[in-house]
């Protein structure tokens, strides 16, 4: 019993230190961003990393989501006698929910576990330490580019998302399925306001930093680990780790928004 | 002493879970002298170069570094005290990503305002100081252990540090590459003149290059000592760990008979 009660202590001390050590991660790289020397280059670099290389993967998921989409709806307003509507059903579903959503999910899948796998490979190779040593403020030089360019490229990204998904819907719903193209588009701009655009650009703005937050934290505090974050091993865990809960972070906190904001 | 103590460790103590490191330490590291720490594997000697540096906080005692308490120093004020300091880790801790010349102008790019043209011609200087021409565009991964650590050296000493710590500079070296590091450290320590901290234990090599030797056993500096003096100890620790790392040492003739 003694023992139980020491395990869950532990636990809890060690939870409470974790969720400590996040929050004073996220305002030291907030600060971070503001420190001077302000580097554009290495912000750059790090859009191409999490954004650019993005692109292909998140145009094809797009593109797919937009056709099931139009192809589902096609089906489902037929029923109704509303094909007309279909238009509309596809971007708002896309703009509002499944752009940002999807986005966020597939850049933690690619460039997320990248970021951890990398800080993560620096902090138990003593680079992170290196750092510190030569006083360059591991916060300002390693991390804020990522944040900044998380922060940038996910909003885009989800752009990107919408606008190649709305084109797939329309391959499907009009040139496919043959509903009028008139009635796609018209449908479409009178149903989608600027506040259902400010609402998924403010998701995939909330989910940039989420994940970007999280990815590095993992990889910064690897040696930290509660199972031994040592060697590659201890990376790989992390790595996992970092992708598991910033893909549940994005789907919690897309709840709580669409709560908040709707 | 008359030396000036520019890094003092006063009863410093520090356990990792139930294992205690450092029981007491004490130890004056003296402005523009040598300093080796020597000790058996597993007596935290790394952890003292650690503690210096403000990466590792003791659990009580003082740091005092150029007359300020480190641990009791915020963030800031902890940067500006390290910026007296050039480091050779024990790994070298190269940035893999970033080539030769990138990692040695690093510390040059974010600390000082100087132009390209100027990094690049400190850079190949320093390169020039450690045997490195033309490695400029290798990465860490495509050179061998000994040149990892001259470009180590090269990035310690890039911005005239005051005092440089090296971490196991020769662990994992051949001994011709050995005497190599020993050499560039002995020159480059008469043209920047910095005080330096050396954690080996490549005994006695080590001894030629020393001012003073710390013994690190058991939790507490045993000796500290020049190296003459120490090789003269009768404190059976440090004769024990003597002739452990050195062979046996005779102080008599009547011993040598036996």
């Amino acid at each position: 019993m003694l023992r139980l009660i020491n395990k869950l202590g532990e636990l809890t001390l060690y939870y409470v230190n974790m969720l400590g050590r996040m929050g004073v991660f996220l305002v030291l790289s907030i600060i971070g961003i503001f420190r001077p020397p302000y580097k554009l280059f290495p912000i750059l670099k790090q859009i191409n990393s999490i954004g650019s290389q993005s692109i292909f993967v998140i145009a094809f998921t797009g593109a797919f989501t937009g056709a099931v989409l139009a192809l589902q709806g096609y089906y489902t307003l037929r029923q109704f006698g509303s094909v007309g509507l279909l238009g509309s059903a596809v971007a708002l579903s896309l703009i509002r929910e499944l752009g940002p959503v999807l986005s966020a999910l597939m850049v933690t899948g690619r460039a997320g576990s990248a970021i951890c796998a990398e800080i993560g490979i620096m902090r138990i190779s003593e680079q992170i330490d290196a750092l510190d040593c030569m006083a360059i403020d591991p916060y300002r030089y390693l991390i804020a580019p990522k944040f900044v360019a998380s922060l940038i490229s996910l909003p885009a990204l989800n752009f990107i998302f919408n606008i190649v998904g709305i084109a797939g819907g329309y391959v499907v719903g009009v040139l496919i399925l043959g509903v009028n193209s008139g009635a796609f588009f018209s449908g479409m701009e009178a149903s989608v306001t600027n506040d259902d655009i400010f609402m998924g650009a403010l998701k995939s703005f909330a989910f940039g930093l989420l994940i970007v937050w999280i990815c590095s934290a993992r990889g910064f505090f690897v040696h930290l680990d509660r199972a031994g974050g040592f060697g590659a091993e201890g990376v790989s865990r992390a790595t996992t780790n970092a992708v598991v809960l910033s893909s549940v972070a994005v789907l919690v906190f897309d709840y709580l928004l669409t709560a908040i904001l709707i | 002493m008359s030396e000036n103590a520019i890094i003092k460790l006063i009863d410093v103590r520090k356990s990792f879970g139930k294992q205690t490191v450092h029981k007491q330490i004490n130890l004056d590291i003296y402005e523009g002298k040598t300093t080796v720490i020597v000790g058996e594997s597993g007596q935290g000697k790394s952890v003292i170069i650690k503690e210096i540096l403000g990466l590792i906080k003791p659990d009580s005692g003082q740091v005092i570094v150029d007359g300020h308490d480190i641990t009791k120093m915020k963030k800031k004020a902890l940067e500006k005290i390290r910026s007296l300091f050039g480091v050779l880790f024990q790994s070298a801790a190269l940035f893999d990503s970033l080539n030769v010349f990138e990692n040695v102008a690093l510390p040059l790019r974010e600390r000082t305002d100087m132009s390209e043209e100027e990094i690049a011609r400190q850079v190949d200087e320093t390169l020039g100081i450690v045997d490195l021409d033309g490695s400029q565009d290798k990465y860490p991964a495509q050179i061998s252990g000994g040149m990892r650590k001259r470009v180590g050296l090269a990035r310690a000493i890039q911005l005239s540090p005051k005092i440089v710590l090296f971490d196991e500079p020769t662990t994992g070296l051949d001994p011709a590459k050995t005497e190599e590091i020993y050499r560039l450290f002995y020159s480059t320590q008469r043209k920047l003149g910095y005080t330096a901290v050396i954690v080996s234990h490549d005994v006695p090599k080590v001894f030629k290059l020393a001012d003073y030797i710390a013994v690190l056993h058991d939790g507490y500096i045993q000796e500290f000592l020049p190296p003459e003096e120490l090789q003269r100890s009768e404190n059976p620790i440090i004769r024990a760990f003597l002739e452990s790392t050195m062979g046996k040492i005779y102080s008599s003739e009547a011993e040598m008979v036996e």
